[in-house]
Formats: structure tokens, sequence, C-alpha cells
């Protein structure tokens, strides 16, 4: 058995907000082994876009905190790191890319100080060199005429562009987990492919593991080794991720597999849609958060708070009725 | 070109819609032209449901609002129902958009915050003098929200009470007050909840089912509009470079750029997506202010030929009945 790089302990963090405080990420437990990609999977209020930053220590407090748990990276745990610790870590073995490459990239500077930056930073390179590193950066996400490029403005480069020059900084000092938020949400679905193609074949090359986080359940399937899919800040499944396709074990994961067209998919079936709404995090139910939702919902479900089960191998299911579902 | 088919409901010729952009303060004066839409042909028939897909910046949304008359028509001819309206002025076409309404993308910035739901939804029939018997007027309301799946006691409240999914069922209770024929609807679905999407995916198709309406679908997603299209036109750069039913283009594009925008979308299966072979075009879209000569698709094809770098492919009707732009199909005399 491998030891993980990244394991993610009883994660808990909270936001106070005028209508009382907010478990945007509640008890999440899961592990990352080096190499490999785990595909977050929810919507918006699911909790994964507070788990990503978590883990880098990037929630503002207040009003956010990080109430409990451990982020074990390499065996130590990121959340007893000082200020200075942390920035160590940050965007040198853990790098991060977010879904808005414009406003993620500063305006004010070219685009050869920010790749540059943190080579410089890290590495203690002097900016010379750092350059020259950029500019060869640039050439591996394929922007040509990298070395000409370093002295443009992100104003200068279309959105696809940007997204490799977010790239080529995560990739800047070879970190060995790469957090990628939705990182082609924002773009064109031919751009979309190249990009995340791009970045599979880099943390291949690099070996680097990857946590990547997505609506998109297409995506996942095309990308991820492993999925954990999350509902109302909690997992409610996690699975390696041709077995969640397979065999589906929350009926959350069911539902959205059934509610999402798909370009392969039966036209002349209606789509099956999870009906009510996303739920609202300032009032969450007190036993499972999709109860309110669930066609086979029990008087149990919505008391008591269903623990994530083993229902098969590396498959986790925070169902009651999870055996029931492998039918 | 498209041939005129029994009872179409929409016939779009040779459309184009361009954007002057001006330079300095007070001189002002043109520097270029953004052709959004630049010779654009199509027909909608009635009942049927006509995707509209393309990448951002290909026309798709331009050419919506163009055919509503919301924008300003640079040449071609919009004829609905048989009746030229691509020179009326407003007032000509206040009764013509009684029958041909939108739905808009975003649900939180179409809906007036201050209006209760029920004026949102009756306001067109306000506006077209249908409320002067007051009782009629609130019973109409109330089943046109109970037609959208809300309840009659939302009436009273306002657009912030309610989700994304709500909205745009506010936004298309709106948007059939008046019994419209035609439905343009743009990214109705794009901003909502994957989990809320299907919600209103079927109820797009219901409605048509019990009212007989006609949709235009604009979408960048090509799994919905898959779901939801009986035919497709895919634009690229402010042309439609192939249209044809949903069979033929999902099972066999013909158009390089088509077969390009299918093969990147990925299929929620590990297994499959396996196999799939992945051929992924390089670049992005060049700029509508500086088109690439002849094909505007050759910079990125895969297959582009000598011919393509110069030559600008016209529309060719297909034995099949479809119509693809692109040199290599149904030339023979050009070809080679």
């Amino acid at each position: 058995m491998n030891t993980p790089l990244l394991s993610v302990r009883n994660l808990s963090t909270r936001f106070r907000t005028e209508r009382g405080t907010v478990r945007a990420v509640d008890n999440v437990s899961f592990d990352v082994a080096p190499g490999e990609t785990l595909a977050i999977v929810g919507e918006s209020g699911s909790g994964k876009s507070v788990t990503a930053l978590s883990i880098l220590r990037l929630i503002p407090d207040p009003p956010g905190k990080i109430e409990s748990g451990e982020i074990l990276f390499d065996g130590k745990d990121l959340l007893k790191l000082d200020d200075e610790g942390i920035r160590a870590i940050r965007g040198d073995r853990i790098a991060m890319i977010f879904q808005e490459p414009m406003s993620s990239l500063n305006p004010a500077l070219t685009v050869g100080l920010q790749v540059g930056e943190p080579i410089n930073l890290h590495r203690k390179t002097v900016w010379a060199k750092a350059l020259d590193k950029a500019a060869e950066l640039l050439g591996k996400v394929r922007i040509p005429d990298g070395r000409s490029r370093l002295g443009s403005y992100p104003h200068q480069y279309s959105g696809g562009m940007r997204q490799r020059v977010m790239i080529a900084m995560a990739l800047a000092c070879q970190p060995r987990l790469i957090i990628a938020d939705e990182p082609t949400t924002a773009l064109d679905v031919t751009v979309q492919a190249q990009i995340l193609a791009l970045l599979k074949e880099l943390t291949r090359e690099t070996n680097s593991a990857m946590i990547l986080i997505t609506h998109d359940l297409g995506v996942v399937a095309r990308y991820a080794d492993r999925v954990a899919v999350m509902y109302g800040g909690r997992i409610v499944e996690t699975a390696p991720a041709r077995q969640l396709y397979k065999t589906p074990r929350h009926p959350y994961t069911r539902g959205l597999m059934a509610s999402v067209p798909r370009l392969d998919g039966d036209t002349e079936r209606p789509l099956v849609p999870i009906e009510g709404q996303p739920p609202d995090l300032a009032s969450l139910p007190p036993g499972c958060p999709f109860a309110p939702r669930c066609k086979d919902v029990t008087e149990r479900c919505r008391i008591e708070r269903p623990p994530l089960f083993e229902s098969g191998p590396s498959h986790l299911s925070a169902c009651f009725y999870h055996e029931r579902l492998a039918a | 070109m498209n041939a005129s088919r029994p009872d179409p409901v929409l016939a779009v010729q040779d459309l184009k819609v361009h954007f002057p952009i001006t330079s300095g303060i007070i001189a002002r004066r043109q520097v270029g032209t953004v052709k959004a839409v630049d010779g654009v042909s199509f027909t909608v028939r009635r009942g049927e449901t006509l995707g509209l897909v393309g990448e951002s910046g290909c026309g798709k949304s331009t050419t919506g609002l163009a055919v509503l008359r919301m924008l300003d028509i640079t040449s071609g001819k919009v004829e609905f129902e048989g009746e030229d309206i691509s020179g009326y002025d407003r007032a000509r076409m206040r009764p013509i958009r009684a029958k041909m309404q939108m739905v808009y993308q975003d649900p939180y910035g179409s809906l007036n915050p201050r209006m209760k739901v029920a004026d949102i939804v009756g306001e067109p029939l306000v506006v077209h003098g249908l409320a002067s018997d007051k009782d009629k007027y609130r019973a109409r309301v109330a089943a046109l929200l109970k037609m959208v799946g809300l309840l009659p006691d939302m009436a009273e409240r306002y657009p912030h009470e309610f989700s994304g999914g709500q909205r745009q069922r506010i936004g298309i209770a709106r948007a059939i007050a008046l019994e419209p024929t035609l439905l343009i609807c743009d990214e109705p679905v794009s901003a909502l909840d994957v989990s809320i999407q299907a919600q209103v995916v079927n109820l797009f198709m219901e409605l048509q089912e019990r009212l007989g309406l006609t949709y235009i679908f604009i979408a960048h997603d090509l799994s919905v509009v898959r779901h939801i299209s009986d035919r497709i036109a895919v634009m690229y750069l402010g042309r439609i470079v192939e249209i044809a039913t949903r069979d033929q283009l999902y099972k066999d594009p013909l158009h390089p750029y088509t077969q390009a925008l299918l093969a990147a979308v990925p299929i929620a299966d590990p297994e499959i997506e396996a196999q799939r072979g992945q051929q992924i075009i390089v670049g992005e879209i060049p700029s509508a202010l500086r088109p690439p000569p002849g094909c505007r698709f050759h910079t990125r094809c895969p297959k582009a030929m000598e011919i393509c770098k110069s030559v600008d492919p016209p529309m060719k009707e297909m034995p099949d009945g479809r119509a693809v732009a692109c040199h290599l199909h149904g030339s023979p005399a050009l070809g080679g």
C-alpha cells in the first residue's frame, strides 16, 4: 500500500454569516496518492472549493475558520505550520490553478514576472535565470514564442492562453500536488479539451498528483483516477472512477448520472431530474443532507446522519441503504 | 441554400449583423467592423427545435437577438410566418414580438428585483392590453405559474426569494404569457446547477408538446442540445458551417469543426473515454475583427487543403438533406 502524499482527516471549515454559522466543509477525509488524479465533484455550495482552499490555508479569517482536522502532506500537518511555513509550501510543493485566469493573474505585471516569481522566490534563483526558466515553461504549456511573450501583460493573451500561463506558474517549481479548481469552466469546449489534456500530460511527466475540482461528470470520466462526490459540505461517496460510474452506491451520485444528458445517451428517454434544490448550508437537516431530495428516503435518513460505509474495495458511501443500491 | 419547406415559422436568409468599431473621442471614426453574423441562412419549421451551437464569439446569441429585431440587421432577410420583418420599426414589431419571445441565460439578471412574480409574469399581458379584466388577468397569471411548475401563492413574492431554477421558470412563464409561436432560448440552462438543468430541460420539452411551441435553442453544451433538438446548426465565426438533423450531425458529422467539437466533449463514462481517440484540435477562435481569408476554420482545421486558404466554401446541400460549408464535401468541381 502506497503511503498517501496528502491525507486529509476530519476537516471541518465554517463561515460566520448573517444567518448563523455555516459548516461549508463538515468532517471531510480523503487521501491522494503520489501521481494520482482525484476528482472532487459537486454542485455550488457542496464545499468542494472550500475544501481546496482549506488545504492551502487560503480561507479568509474572518469570516471563515478551519475548525478542526488534520491535513497531512508528506507526513507534516499543514494546519500546524506558521504563516511562513505554509507560504514556503504554496506555489512550491503544492500549487493551485483557479477558475478565472483573468482575476487570478496580476494585470499590472508582465507574464514573465509572474511565471518567474515562484522560481525566484522558492528556488532563490536570480531573476535572469528565473526568466529563462519562465520562457521554457511557456514553451512547455505550448505558448509559441515564449521568450518574446515574457514581456506581455495578461490582457494581451486570450482566455485559453491565460489559463496556460496559470498552468506554467503552477508547474514552475515542479509541485508534488496541483489543486485545479474548475480550471476550464470559463473556457470553450475545444479549448477545455486542450487545457485538460495538457494538464494531464504534464502531471504524468512529473508524476505530480492532482486534485481536480469540477461539476462536470464528463471531465471526471476522462481525467480522474478516483472520485469523491460532495454534497452539503460532506463527502457522500468515494471510489475509483470506473467503479463509481459502473456501480454508484449513493442516491445523489445515481441521481446526477441520470439527470445529465450524454453525448451517447438515448434521446428517447427523458432525463430524470433530481427534484428540489441544492441544500442551504445554513439550514441543513439533522440527518442525511440529501434526504429532502432523495427518492428512497426513510424516516431514519431524516433523523440520523449516515456515516461513510465500506461498500466495496476502496468504495465508501454515506447511505444507510448502499447495499440495496448495488443491485 | 435552404429551399423553402412547408410551413416554416421562421426563414432567415443571408443575415448579416456587423458592428462598427470606432475610435477617437471627439471625431469618432470607424476603424473596423466586427462581423458577428456574416451571412447566415436557416429555416425553423413549426413545432420543431432548432439547436444553435458554437463556441463563444461564433455569433449564435447575436443571431437570436437579430431575429427578434433587438439588434439592427446590416443586411439579409428575416421572414416570420411568411412576413418579411427585416425592415420593421419598433411599432410594427410590437404585434410580432407577442409571437416571438426570448428566454435569457441569467435568471438573476433578467428579472426585475423590485417586481413581484405576478407582475413580472403578467407584464407582457399589460403591455399588450390584455389585462383589462382583472379577474381574467389574475387567473391567467396563476395558470401560467402552474404551467411552469410554480405554486400560485408564489405570485406575491419577489425574485430574490427564489432559487436559480425557479427563477428560470419565472422567466419561462413570462415568455409564454402571450402564447407565442416561437421561443428563442439563449443558454437557458447553462447558469443552473447540473441537478437542476434536467428539471428545466424537461419543462421546455413538456411545454413544447402542450403548447405546440417552436424553439430556437442556443447553447454551447452539445449534450443538452442533442437531447432537446430536432435539427442543429453549428456556427463558427459568424457563419453556419453545418446544419443537419440530430442523428445526422451526432452520428456522422461532416464538417471538420463539428467533428472537433464533438470529439472535445467528454462522455460521462470512464470506459468509453478510455477507448475514444482524442483528436484535439489546436488553437483558439480567431478574432471576428479579422476573420481568416478563405474558409474561416482553415487555421485550425486538421484537414485543411490549399484551396481552403483562399476560397470561402459556400453552403452546399447534400443528398441526405443536410447542408455543409466545406471544400471536402459536395463539390467535385472544386475538389482535387
